[in-house]
């Protein structure tokens, strides 16, 4: 079977590069990034771009004691020893195991029927983060949402009208799309999954049970 | 007043003088010019005056205290500098630890296509005459979308122009910009 990716887009890469993603978007493109080399080099191209911005900024006058309350700050101490930052060897790179506080057997997940689980790691006025556990061969609930959807495989693999999706693999869906990711038999699939608007389930349980599990 | 230009080579230096030798004159050197750009960054992005020079100077202390953790086949000193700035933005501005994506591992890596990375980090200086030579209306877009930290609806609602043109001109000058570059 073809394996079919969607790209990382630019507009996605510039917004993490520049600081203006909503924070479970940090989250999902820091994650991805873990995953997929070619990405994270294309990340290095658009923060090479920033500083390109910063160098042509116009300066902005800096207090007269500025330096010496700076240098006073550092009293003198060495800079510190590099850290290189540990590749994690679990399911959830770093930048997600740092927000659950652990790999997948932290996760504390939450049923939603059918085997299906969830988990939400980071929710706020903008944009929430979630994690979604699919048991192999079976359906996420049919679901469309109201903005911007990116979800990130981490373990096992879905299919959906667009393509299948593995490991370290993103799809961005749009308001036009409504899916209906069907899990790859063999392995139970986790994804993470960041929306700024509110998943709808269309399925009767899932909707009867989605104001009380608070998707 | 005209000063000659400091080539990155000399900011490297700079630092490695820093991290190997505390250099204090060349972190001097270091802060007057930058440190004028790092607060002009932080204002842009909505910060007071009195805010931008107290978040300035955590950068500029970060800066030193990490100067071994610098990398000049990774970015450059500019970069470097922005990374840093950006992610105290981010902690201060809007109150949380920015996630940080796991580093690139050592070793053979698949080349991503060339017309993808529009940089490596050796090439600042092209970067930099590359932005200087975009039209004006699609340099001020990259600077707002930076800059400004506004979402291209934010943008949009700012500067009037319906979200296709902004999406679209943006487009446009990456391309423009990866076509400088090569």
């Amino acid at each position: 079977m073809n394996i079919q990716t969607n790209q990382i887009s630019d507009e996605l890469l510039m917004g993490y590069a520049s600081g203006a993603l909503p924070q479970a978007f940090d989250l999902v493109v820091a994650t991805h990034l873990s995953l997929n080399q070619a990405a994270h080099m294309r990340l290095q191209g658009f923060e090479a771009l920033g500083g390109a911005m910063l160098e042509g900024l116009d300066e902005a006058p800096v207090a007269d004691e500025s330096l010496e309350n700076v240098l006073a700050r550092i009293n003198g101490d060495a800079p510190e020893a590099p850290v290189l930052a540990a590749r994690s060897d679990g399911i959830f790179p770093t930048p997600l195991k740092q927000v659950v506080g652990g790999d997948s057997d932290a996760v504390l997940w939450r049923s939603i029927g059918m085997g299906v689980k969830t988990a939400v790691v980071h929710d706020d006025e903008h944009a929430t983060a979630r994690l979604l556990y699919i048991p192999a061969g079976s359906e996420m609930p049919m679901h469309s949402h109201s903005g911007l959807e990116m979800t990130l495989v981490l373990q096992g693999a879905y299919s959906d009208d667009d393509g299948r999706y593995a490991r370290g693999d993103l799809e961005i869906a749009t308001d036009q799309d409504d899916h209906t990711p069907v899990a790859d038999a063999g392995e139970d699939c986790i994804c993470l999954i960041a929306t700024d608007g509110k998943l709808k389930f269309k399925s009767w349980l899932a909707r009867i049970a989605q104001p009380f599990i608070g998707i | 007043m005209t000063l000659v230009e400091k080539s990155e080579a000399h900011w490297v230096a700079m630092v490695h003088a820093i991290a190997e030798k505390q250099d204090k004159s060349a972190f001097a050197e270091l802060f007057r010019h930058f440190a004028p750009r790092v607060k002009a960054f932080l204002m842009k992005n909505g910060a007071d005056e009195s805010l931008a020079e107290e978040c300035m100077q955590d950068v500029m202390t970060t800066l030193w205290r990490k100067a071994q953790m610098y990398d000049p086949a990774r970015a450059s000193v500019a970069t470097w500098i922005f990374t840093v700035a950006r992610n105290r933005k981010i902690d201060l501005l809007r109150k949380y630890a920015r996630p940080e994506p796991e580093e690139l591992p050592w070793g053979p890596e698949p080349e991503p296509e060339a017309a993808e990375v529009i940089i490596l980090a050796q090439e600042s200086s092209k970067l930099a005459a590359a932005l200087k030579a975009l039209p004006d209306k699609q340099r001020k877009l990259i600077e707002r979308a930076y800059f400004g930290d506004m979402t291209h609806s934010e943008i949009a609602a700012e500067t009037g122009l319906p979200l296709g043109t902004i999406k679209s001109r943006l487009r446009l000058a990456l391309d423009r910009l990866r076509h400088n570059m090569t």
